[in-house]
């Protein structure tokens, strides 16, 4: 009696705890069953490799690469920004900063980490975009250089906390070591310390990326919203996510346009899903490699 | 630095030139580093300063408590501030059992087995979601085929699938930091496991839930994306009048302030004022949130 009580509890947990599987599966019947239909419009090809996105011009043309090609080139110039700040955080806070700067520095990226995405994209628009317009002599300081530096700036708190334990992680023994054949502190930080956290680094690096990748708010107000392949950091441009959010209001339910801005979203889920099981592996073989078992 | 300095003093000349070299490497080394943090830092100080500067002049007792008049270039933002609130509180009374119970079962009853493991690479993915994506998903699932509409209910229940990662994994970090001992002193008093799980493990998780509870409503309270299908407006006469009406709120209202609208000076003022309350909710809740967990890691570290 008891034991049949005991029973149903736990399958009644089992339950609720697959609701958020249920949810992610969900979300990607979701895509494909309103992604898919615009294949029927345009041709798998073409919608990829397609360099014209006039989603309502009359025929429509749906080619998605000048926005593929912009969350991209977004996402590389903020990489050149978060991976530095982010690391080097991570490297200050692990090698020089005392317990007392750590009380303190700590919860300063936490916040950093926090702040919603719409302020930064507030604070994009109407400090950064000028500065930089009037740095770079810009025809206009909304352009993919000033999304580049917000997101940088967005995503090195998430790099800098993850390689920060990743740093963490690597035992003692290891800097000893370095430190006792006569290896200054720089050196045993460089040579011995983050090569030994090294795919640690990598996994802070992808989620970084994934979240660059997959904001929205900030490219939709700062990148520009043009939708055209970028040649330089001072091109505006149309990433995914920014098309997704601008257009999906005026886009008839049902039509081509409608189905098109789904195939997008499901590839820009793809591209993050297969971000996140990359980090998952490498963050997986490195725990293996360093004798960790969590 | 100083291993290598007094390394280098008994060495030969040309040794002690490397050494010196060596040292140069770190003294630079270590500035770059410095100035990286720096920069986090200074980012920071120059969001928080400037939002704060401009923002303070367009706040007062009437921008906190009123409808906005004169399309939007008068009165206050009131409705907004109360629709995120809606939103948030909904978002959270949906994730919070589902999340915990999803807790539970993850550290409790399944920690290892396939089931679990195929439950933490959901959960994680889940979390890597695009939070536009979450917005699609709503439009589809709860505005059209359960036909909620453009409506609180449809956000809230959409920022409750986004917050969802934050309560679980803040919940399990809880649930793992309560001794195994304590569980098996219950579970030799006689209860069984749920008895156990009722009262004993979860009364003591019951602070570092409460801390994923608060780090998700500073998260859920900030997002733009999800609600733009599925419950926000840019005006709505008055306040929401039931779980079905569409909802100005705060996060929305600063981007459609920026987007739409004809008067972008005025508009930008407003803006203004509406950032610094949305960074000061976020902001103060995530400070709650860390300040909690400190005290409990303390505490932790002393026991």
């Amino acid at each position: 009696m008891k034991n049949r009580k005991e029973r149903s509890i736990k399958y009644a947990f089992a339950a609720l705890a697959f609701s958020s599987l249920v949810f992610l599966a969900g979300i990607v019947l979701v895509l494909f069953m309103e992604g898919l239909p615009v294949f029927r419009t345009v041709g798998p090809w073409a919608f990829l490799t397609g360099r014209r996105w006039y989603p309502t011009s009359v025929p429509p043309e749906f080619g998605v690469l000048p926005l593929l090609l912009g969350s991209l080139w977004v996402t590389a110039g903020a990489l050149l920004i978060c991976v530095p700040l982010g690391v080097g955080s991570a490297l200050y806070l692990h090698e020089l900063a005392g317990p007392r700067q750590r009380a303190v520095l700590k919860p300063a990226l936490e916040i950093l980490a926090s702040v919603p995405s719409i302020v930064y994209g507030f604070f994009g628009m109407v400090i950064l975009a000028p500065f930089l317009q009037n740095v770079f002599s810009l025809p206009i300081g909304l352009c993919s250089l000033t999304a580049s530096v917000i997101l940088g700036v967005m995503a090195s708190p998430t790099v800098a906390s993850i390689a920060e334990d990743a740093l963490s992680y690597v035992p003692r023994s290891f800097r000893e070591a370095s430190l006792a054949v006569g290896a200054d502190r720089w050196q045993t930080l460089t040579r011995v310390i983050m090569p030994a956290a090294g795919s640690g680094i990598s996994t802070a690096v992808i989620l970084g990326m994934s979240r660059a990748i997959g904001e929205t708010m900030t490219v939709l107000m700062v990148a520009g919203g043009s939708a055209m392949i970028p040649h330089s950091f001072f091109d505006p441009v149309r990433p995914m996510t920014a098309a997704i959010a601008a257009e999906m209001g005026e886009a008839a339910v049902g039509s081509p346009h409608y189905h098109a801005l789904f195939a997008i979203a499901l590839l820009l889920f793809l591209v993050t899903f297969l971000f996140n099981i990359a980090a998952e592996l490498i963050s997986r073989r490195y725990r293996v490699k360093l004798g960790l078992s969590r | 630095m100083t291993a290598a300095g007094a390394a280098g003093a008994g060495l030969p000349v040309r040794a002690r030139g490397r050494s010196k070299r060596r040292s140069l490497a770190q003294k630079l080394g270590f500035a770059a580093l410095g100035a990286c943090m720096a920069a986090n830092v200074f980012f920071l100080g120059a969001i928080l300063f400037f939002i704060a500067s401009r923002g303070l002049g367009a706040i007062n007792w009437a921008f906190l408590t009123q409808v906005p008049r004169d399309s939007m270039t008068a009165g206050g933002v009131a409705p907004a501030i109360v629709g995120t609130l809606y939103l948030t509180l909904g978002a959270v009374l949906f994730a919070l059992p589902l999340g915990v119970a999803c807790a539970v079962y993850l550290t409790e009853y399944s920690p290892k087995g396939w089931s679990a493991a195929l439950l933490r690479v959901g959960v994680n993915n889940l979390a890597g979601v695009p939070s536009v994506v979450f917005g699609l998903f709503g439009l589809t699932v709860f505005v059209k085929y359960f036909g909620f509409g453009v409506s609180i209910v449809s956000g809230s229940l959409t920022l409750g699938i986004l917050a969802l990662p934050v309560i679980i994994s803040a919940s399990q970090e809880a649930l793992t930091a309560v001794p195994q001992s304590v569980r098996e002193a219950s579970l030799a008093l006689g209860a069984t496991q749920w008895e156990t799980i009722r009262r004993v493990v979860l009364p003591a998780a019951l602070p570092g839930i409460l801390t994923g509870v608060i780090l998700s409503v500073g998260r859920v309270a900030g997002e733009t994306a999800p609600i733009l299908f599925t419950a926000a407006a840019f005006y709505v006469r008055g306040f929401p009048q039931s779980p079905m009406s569409e909802v100005m709120a705060l996060p929305y209202h600063i981007y459609a302030l920026m987007t739409e609208g004809t008067h972008p000076e005025i508009q930008t003022r407003i803006a203004y004022g509406c950032s610094l309350l949305l960074l000061a909710l976020v902001l103060s809740v995530s400070l709650i949130a860390i300040l909690i967990r400190q005290r409990q890691r303390k505490a932790c570290h002393a026991a």
